[in-house]
């Protein structure tokens, strides 16, 4: 009989709680920027893109729902030719963003990707590529590789020595 | 045998090799860069550290690098020792301060060895936190990167370039830590093996440039352990494909064939499967408006193959299997061997040699062990490269022999053994119309005509006391030749006589069988090799059937009213005009094949076969070796093997000899049972109801991405994954994960080794046999009937007609191969259409270098560029063969000016 009656009044009480139920989607839950959500490619601080078609984050993806194919531009710099995510079978568990050596795979704090029509979960590049660096901005991949690109030749990258003449005899 | 200790234990290990690759055989891992199963040790890297200990008392020991220690009975040394462990972790960390940030961006990362060593001394954190060295690359030709910046100085690609393969235009340069490996300048690589370098090289400095115009990482391909088409020596290929393309070919290891390496053209010429021309549909001429599925080919073929006035017409690059359909669809009487009469009159008697003839046919690993070596009348960096590269290894023999004796080294210290014996080379004679790149190894080369080579042939014969008739009449420096190649043959242990279809000559292959046979009468265990001129030119050869020219005869006087073509351009068999005629007589023309071609224009009925990459199927190669390929995926449309499209027709049509037969197995146990000359070939493979605990053997690598995805643009529910009923292969990652038998090994990887270097996990010993065994069959073994005795008819001393030119053919490794030059880097080193004359014969018909010059075949005209060659003998001229655009396909012939 207590029991009940001490269940009663705790339930009584939390008339007066603050409320936890979010009004959603007028209201929107606040999240953290970790929150591992939508997946999008970014951008380098040049605008150029920064995926590099390296294949890392299919190779981890556990549910092999990336696939792309990796090109090399005019100007030196490999991207993807098509990069395609299969959400109905992506499982937003982030080891492609672990993996990738690039920072352009980013899993974002947003959620609202339901679909009515399972085919349009299926993402193409120009779906995922957007104009902004995400949550690492500053790094760029091509200013710390030893490739050379158009307007980056060798030894001007970062912590390069200009290239070795090797006609030079001194020690 | 010696009994050796690692880390406490005891292992019984041969004695004479190095401790580094006695520890690889035993299984055990220990890193390495500069060693390299196939050239040796120089001990430059120093990863390969290990502890030593004098005694079993001895607890503190020194460091050794492993790769520089001969085994010893009672060595005791430890890999785990902390010190040693540390050591090596150490080098990693040293070669690694100047490696660039390009793992992402390199073609090499998930193959690389660089990268499996790193991970396996645990070198993980870098230490050095200053400037990196830099390099300008090269630009080195269609075939390979240059990414310089890669390169940890392990001097592996000028061992392998220069030393092994002979190539003089790569070389390292500068000094000190500024080292440098390329060309003197940029410029194409010349060698004809220059893309094993993407193989040799530990990392990514040289990486294949074909690749990547569709890089896939390795972990990404779909394999099939196959057989390469690009000649007949049948060289061992792993074929990968991703997204419906066939993406890369890597060395499939094969003890006795080709070992580690292959030439440019096995190895890039790979870009037909791909190709824009493939035909990929069933086509019938006149029904175009409607699209035409295989049911409505079939039931249009159903009425027009009638028993008795069909022929089917083989092909030399067709599989066993197809053939051999083809030959039982219409029957023996009604099957012609699809290659020109030449290279069938050359080919019949090469098997009629080994077949009859007391001479052994080596393999190219025993023809790499022979002590001298004699080529008649070939040009083999062109018409069979890989064998050259044993002549390469067999001429370093003798004086190798000599040096280890004299500076008491052993043969795996490469550095020791080739400063000992500097430039000297074992006796290598090349007869050639012309001279060859292989010239410079030759104690003696010589150029002329090829009867004139079949006649010292005939006279080295003579001279090693086989009763054979004299040849009289031979100049002076050709019997001093001849007398020279004599002794030279008599004096070594393991003669190697040459010959083959480059000559066009039956004489030549008379006069080296005839070679072979007087030295094995001597007692000597001597090869003989004699090149073939496609992938399965010796199968047809062996399964038999008519003459080309008789099929044209059938045709034409009107015995026949269906032509079926097996993978075959007639247009390559025959001069252009022979094969308007015999086409345009055909009442029904079915091509089978999976080019568009010349052919194809002709044709009423085209259905897509499948190309190498697409089928199973078995070769021969030159030595009668048996090989199975491996599909590598299943092909889009209507593509499917061409064997399977004539079972097709064979149900369609009631043939009886074909019923019940539907999957390889049938055809291959079919074969093996009417045909007593393949025997043994159902047992090439094991059977498509295989299974290792239960399971197939997978196609793809467990790491195999995207699986979800590639196929989801399409449409979002994925299909179900093609099967393979006529194999113990399965075209996806699940399956068995452990060692699959050799003869199906679709890539090698194993864990902790993802580049090619884990071939030693797969190995008896490194640089030995496969674990079951080297993959493939002999089918040909010598003297099985003793009864053939020498050739007595040398021919005919060469005599140049007033007038007129012997046209003969003048291989060329890009190019002369058909299906090759499809791949657009190859098309890039082809030369251009030619016709070689000496500057004598130029003057006479007065024409100069690059002029045209108009000459007549059978009364039909052809122009060609002409090109000057002071070493051709007068009266000859050489045309390139099989070049397209050229128009002349029988070869040699007597072409008038």
């Amino acid at each position: 009989m207590f029991s009940l009656l001490r269940s009663m009044w705790l339930v009584f009480l939390h008339m007066f709680h603050k409320r936890e139920t979010y009004q959603y989607p007028e209201q929107k839950a606040p999240l953290p920027a970790r929150w591992r959500g939508r997946i999008a490619l970014t951008r380098d601080p040049d605008g150029g893109e920064r995926c590099v078609g390296c294949y890392l984050c299919a190779a981890a993806c556990p549910v092999d729902c990336i696939s792309l194919q990796a090109t090399e531009a005019e100007d030196g710099r490999r991207y993807p030719l098509f990069f395609r995510i299969n959400f109905s079978r992506c499982i937003f568990c982030g080891f492609c963003e672990e993996a990738c050596p690039t920072y352009a795979i980013q899993l974002l704090p947003d959620y609202e990707m339901a679909e009515y029509n399972r085919q349009n979960l299926v993402y193409e590049k120009e779906d995922l590529l957007i104009n902004s660096e995400g949550k690492y901005p500053g790094y760029n991949y091509y200013r710390v590789a030893g490739m050379a690109i158009q307007g980056k030749d060798k030894g001007q990258a970062e912590q390069e020595e200009p290239p070795v003449d090797i006609k030079s005899l001194l020690p | 045998m010696a009994t050796i200790h690692i880390d406490g234990k005891s292992y019984e290990v041969k004695e004479g090799r190095n401790l580094l690759e006695t520890c690889l055989s035993l299984g055990l891992d220990l890193p390495y860069f500069c060693w390299h199963p196939a050239l040796g040790s120089v001990g430059a890297c120093r990863q390969c550290a290990v502890k030593s200990f004098k005694d079993g008392q001895d607890t503190k020991g020194k460091l050794i690098m492993s790769c520089m220690e001969p085994v010893k009975d009672q060595l005791r040394i430890s890999i785990s020792d902390k010190e040693a462990a540390a050591f090596r972790e150490q080098v990693i960390g040293w070669l690694m301060t100047n490696h660039p940030h390009d793992c992402a961006v390199c073609d090499e990362g998930g193959s690389c060895h660089l990268q499996d060593m790193t991970v396996m001394t645990g070198h993980s954190y870098r230490n050095y936190h200053f400037t990196k060295r830099t390099y300008k690359n090269q630009y080195l030709g269609p075939f390979l990167n240059h990414e310089m910046n890669r390169c940890i100085q392990c001097y592996r690609c000028v061992r392998f370039y220069k030393d092994f393969a002979g190539g003089k235009d790569m070389d390292v340069f500068a000094a000190h830590n500024h080292v440098y490996f390329g060309r003197h300048q940029d410029g194409v690589l010349e060698s004809e093996f220059s893309g094993n370098l993407a193989e040799v090289c530990p990392t990514g400095v040289f990486t294949d440039k074909t690749l990547q115009h569709h890089y896939t990482r390795k972990w990404d391909m779909t394999y099939a352990p196959s057989v390469c088409q690009g000649c007949g020596l049948g060289c061992n290929i792993i074929a990968g494909e991703r997204y419906g393309s066939l993406r890369q070919i890597t060395t499939r290891y094969n003890g006795a064939v080709n070992g580690y390496f292959l030439c440019d053209r096995g190895r890039y010429g790979y870009e037909f499967v791909n190709s824009p021309r493939r035909i990929k549909e069933v086509a019938i001429r006149g029904l175009t408006d409607t699209a035409i599925d295989t049911n409505t080919a079939l039931q249009y073929l159903q009425d027009k193959c009638k028993p008795g006035r069909t022929i089917g017409i083989g092909s030399p690059r067709a599989s066993l299997e197809s053939n051999f359909v083809l030959q039982q669809l219409v029957g023996p009487d009604h099957f012609y061997l699809g290659v020109s009469d030449t290279e069938h009159d050359l080919v019949s008697l090469a098997l009629k040699i080994l077949r009859q003839g007391p001479v052994r046919t080596p393999s190219m690993q025993e023809a790499a062990a022979a002590d001298a070596v004699l080529i008649l009348g070939e040009d083999l960096l062109n018409t069979a490269p890989m064998l050259a590269l044993s002549v390469r290894q067999a001429v370093r023999r003798q004086p190798a022999q000599e040096a280890m004796h004299t500076a008491h080294v052993l043969s795996w210290q490469d550095a020791a053994v080739r400063e000992a014996m500097q430039d000297k080379h074992g006796p290598c004679f090349i007869l050639h119309v012309q001279p060859t790149k292989l010239d410079e190894i030759a104690t003696g080369a010589y150029h002329t005509a090829p009867d004139n080579i079949a006649r010292i042939g005939f006279a080295v014969c003579r001279l090693l006391k086989a009763p054979v008739p004299e040849v009289k009449d031979l100049t002076e420096q050709e019997q001093q030749l001849a007398q020279q190649i004599a002794d030279a043959l008599m004096a070594a242990e393991r003669p190697l006589v040459i010959a083959g279809y480059g000559s066009g000559c039956e004489g030549v292959l008379r006069a080296a069988a005839n070679i072979g046979r007087a030295l094995h009468d001597s007692g000597k265990p001597a090869m003989l090799a004699l090149t073939t001129p496609e992938c399965n030119s010796m199968g047809l050869e062996m399964l038999g059937g008519h003459r080309l020219e008789s099929a044209i005869d059938a045709v034409v006087n009107g015995e026949a009213d269906t032509v079926i073509v097996l993978e075959n351009d007639l247009y390559r068999r025959l001069d252009k005009p022979v094969a308007d005629r015999f086409l345009k007589h055909c009442r029904e023309l079915v091509l089978l094949d999976h080019l568009y071609n010349a052919t194809a224009e002709m044709a009423t009925v085209l259905l897509p076969g499948g190309t190498f990459a697409e089928s199973d199927g078995t070769l021969v190669n030159n030595e009668g070796r048996a090989q199975r390929f491996f599909q590598v995926f299943t092909p889009p449309g209507a593509i499917q093997e061409s064997w399977r499209w004539l079972l097709m027709l064979a149900a369609a049509t009631g043939n009886e000899r074909l019923k019940h037969m539907a999957y390889l197995d049938d055809i291959t146990r079919a074969i093996a049972q009417r045909l007593p000359a393949f025997a043994g070939i159902e047992r090439l493979t094991p059977p498509a109801d295989f299974r290792i605990a239960g399971q197939k053997i997978p196609r793809e690598p467990h790491r195999y991405s995207g699986r979800t995805a590639m196929l989801a643009d399409v449409n979002v529910s994925e299909p179900k994954p093609p099967e393979d009923e006529d194999t113990a292969l399965s075209f996806t990652m699940e399956g068995y994960r452990g060692e699959p038998p050799s003869s199906m090994i679709p890539f090698f990887w194993w864990p902790g080794w993802n580049s090619v270097q884990s071939i030693n996990k797969f190995q008896v010993e490194t640089g030995g046999p496969l674990h079951d065994g080297d993959p493939g069959k002999r089918l040909i073994e010598p003297g099985s009937n003793g009864q053939h005795g020498y050739f007595m008819d040398a021919p005919e001393h060469f005599v140049p007609l007033a007038g007129h030119l012997l046209l003969i053919p003048l291989y060329h490794i890009f190019g002369s191969d058909e299906l090759s030059v499809h791949t657009p880097a190859v098309a890039e080193r082809m030369p251009a259409p030619y016709i070689m004359l000496c500057p004598e014969d130029a003057q006479r018909y007065q024409v100069a270098e690059n002029h045209q010059l108009q000459i007549a075949i059978d009364g039909h005209p052809y122009t060609l560029t002409v090109k000057l060659n002071p070493a051709m003998q007068k009266g000859i001229a050489g045309v390139p063969a099989g070049m397209p655009g050229i128009g002349i396909s029988e070869t040699p012939v007597i072409a008038k000016i």
